[in-house]
């Protein structure tokens, strides 16, 4: 069974000024499936993925979403089609309670009851191991639960395509054990694109990794073949 | 019933019942202070519950104002359906400085409120013939009278304000709990994590700006109709600062809070006043000290420190 493409983008592109950003990208990316998004910093990578979402315009190029041209979809209606977006420098709502913020991720789906909401919240917090904390104020969280918090919101919008940026950054090992489990879950029913540095988490998740440098998909292949991949180990170590 | 509910119904219940107790100078403040504090509910609305800075909302208040006095002046008309046309202007107006102004953001938005509230506050004055701007015109006695209730008579006029402030004010209530209440909060917060949660933030600011001013337009066209004035002055930039400070004092982002900012200040000036010509020096000091040791306003530290119910 030829798997169904939920997103694809041609030839997109970004640039500022004179930057190419991201440079004429062909991305195929199969419903289902866990993909991981690597490289260098300053590959384009979170620039990629801001398109994908809408948090940035296009300079060039096409991105299909559930066989949907959204080039030019603003981001909140690309999200209400599935596209959840977890930011790579924590983005949450600070002054309201963990459990405020994850019932405003929640309650776009569900409406506004109050009990549902509520049960759906502590749920969510219970799955990213976050319930004892559901009353504090969200900033006064350790970083690490914040990015919890983070992925718990990602998941409250049942997307059926969760974007996380660097999610495991700031978590301790035992907590980014508890997050490979997690999104192994989540995987079940939600395509994953996922950008990490932690080779481990890459290793342990991905059913195919797609490498970026300088703003260009330089391999794409299961894991074994990018670990074999010459041009790949070039691009990390500087060669 | 919740707690909060219970709360603000008691209130109301309160400030009826004074109306019986307070001497006549009192209780016509209290009039005047509960119509002012719809105007800073709506202010609030904006600033306290979305974020969003305005320095222009005395045109707001006076196209409520003008549309009322105006259609009574030049047309004749009866005290309830001008009320009507005040209400209608404001949502019109309010709705097309909304389009305008949330081109926007920051201090932008504030310098451009500010300035298309200082061009109604000229065209008052331009139209000097239908306007009797600075001047300004007086709504008579005859025509202030709804469904056989005169307004001018102190008790109707307190429960009229009242009935005004009521609506509002369990209005509020509803909407910081209503699903698009918490996104405007949402949006307040981090407008951009709103935004990538699939709200459409520039819908819910234009919501709030329409809501924001069609309270402030209320409050406008009920205080012609009133205190029976209508003038130039409730569209200078003094009235625009007047509920931020009321906000600011009572507590931006509580629903009560504008109410005890605008009874704080209306009596900061009345007590200050009596004794020294320097009311002003008064008010500036005690916003001082506000922002040094109290800057969630007065009802922000009570929720904060006892109440954390309070909506």
């Amino acid at each position: 069974m030829a798997a169904v493409i939920l997103l694809s983008t041609r030839g997109l592109s970004r640039h500022f000024g004179g930057l190419r950003a991201v440079e004429n990208v062909d991305f195929d990316l199969p419903e289902g499936e866990i993909r991981a998004l690597i490289g260098p910093n300053g590959a384009g990578k979170t620039t990629f993925v801001s398109m994908l979402c809408g948090r940035i315009p296009a300079s060039n190029g096409q991105i299909t979403f559930a066989g949907r041209d959204v080039t030019r979809m603003p981001a909140h209606k690309r999200v209400q089609m599935g596209i959840a977006y977890t930011f790579q420098i924590t983005s949450i709502f600070d002054a309201l309670s963990v459990r405020e913020n994850v019932e405003l991720s929640v309650q776009r789906c569900l409406g506004a009851d109050r009990g549902q909401l509520a049960a759906a919240s502590d749920a969510l917090l219970e799955r990213v191991g976050l319930l004892d904390r559901a009353e504090q104020v969200a900033a006064d969280m350790a970083y690490g639960h914040q990015r919890l918090l983070e992925i718990a919101m990602g998941l409250g919008q049942r997307p059926r395509l969760l974007i996380l940026d660097e999610p495991t950054q700031g978590l301790s090992d035992g907590e980014i054990a508890d997050f490979i489990r997690l999104i192994r879950e989540v995987a079940r029913d939600t395509t994953v694109l996922l950008i990490e540095h932690n080779i481990d988490v890459v290793m342990a998740l991905a059913q195919k990794i797609t490498v970026m440098n300088f703003g260009a998909i330089i391999a794409e292949g299961t894991p074994e073949e990018i670990h074999a991949n010459e041009v790949v180990q070039a691009a990390y170590l500087g060669g | 019933m919740s707690r909060a509910l219970t709360f603000h119904i008691g209130a109301i219940i309160v400030l009826a019942v004074l109306q019986f107790i307070l001497p006549v100078y009192h209780s016509g403040n209290l009039a005047r202070i509960m119509v002012l504090a719809v105007y800073a509910m709506g202010y609030n609305v904006m600033f306290g519950y979305t974020g969003l800075l305005s320095l222009g909302h005395a045109m707001f208040f006076a196209v409520g104002m003008y549309g009322a006095g105006l259609s009574i002046r030049l047309f004749d008309m009866a005290a309830a359906p001008a009320f009507g046309i005040g209400i209608i202007a404001s949502i019109l107006f309010s709705l097309g400085v909304g389009l305008l102004a949330l081109r926007t953001i920051g201090v932008a938005f504030m310098i451009v409120t500010l300035m298309f509230s200082q061009a109604i506050y000229l065209l008052i004055l331009y139209f000097n013939p239908l306007t009797r701007g600075d001047e300004g015109f007086v709504i008579p006695q005859a025509v202030r009278q709804v469904a056989g209730f005169d307004l001018s008579d102190p008790t109707t006029r307190y429960f009229a304000a009242l009935l005004l402030f009521a609506i509002a004010l369990l209005g509020m209530v509803w909407l910081v709990r209503s699903r698009t209440g918490r996104v405007l909060v949402a949006i307040r917060e981090n407008e951009e994590r709103a935004r990538m949660l699939g709200y459409d933030s520039w819908a819910h600011k234009l919501f709030a700006v329409v809501l924001s001013g069609t309270m402030a337009g209320a409050a406008g066209a009920a205080y012609g109709l009133l205190f029976g004035s209508v003038g130039a002055s409730f569209a200078e930039v003094p009235f625009s600062i007047l509920p931020l400070l009321y906000v600011l004092l009572g507590g931006p982002g509580t629903v009560i809070g504008p109410f005890v900012g605008t009874l704080f200040m209306f009596y900061l000036r009345d007590i200050s006043s009596s004794f020294t010509d320097a009311h002003l020096l008064v008010a500036g000091i005690v916003l001082v000290l506000l922002t040094m040791y109290a800057r969630r306003g007065i009802m922000g530290v009570v929720r904060e420190r006892w109440a954390k119910w309070l909506p």
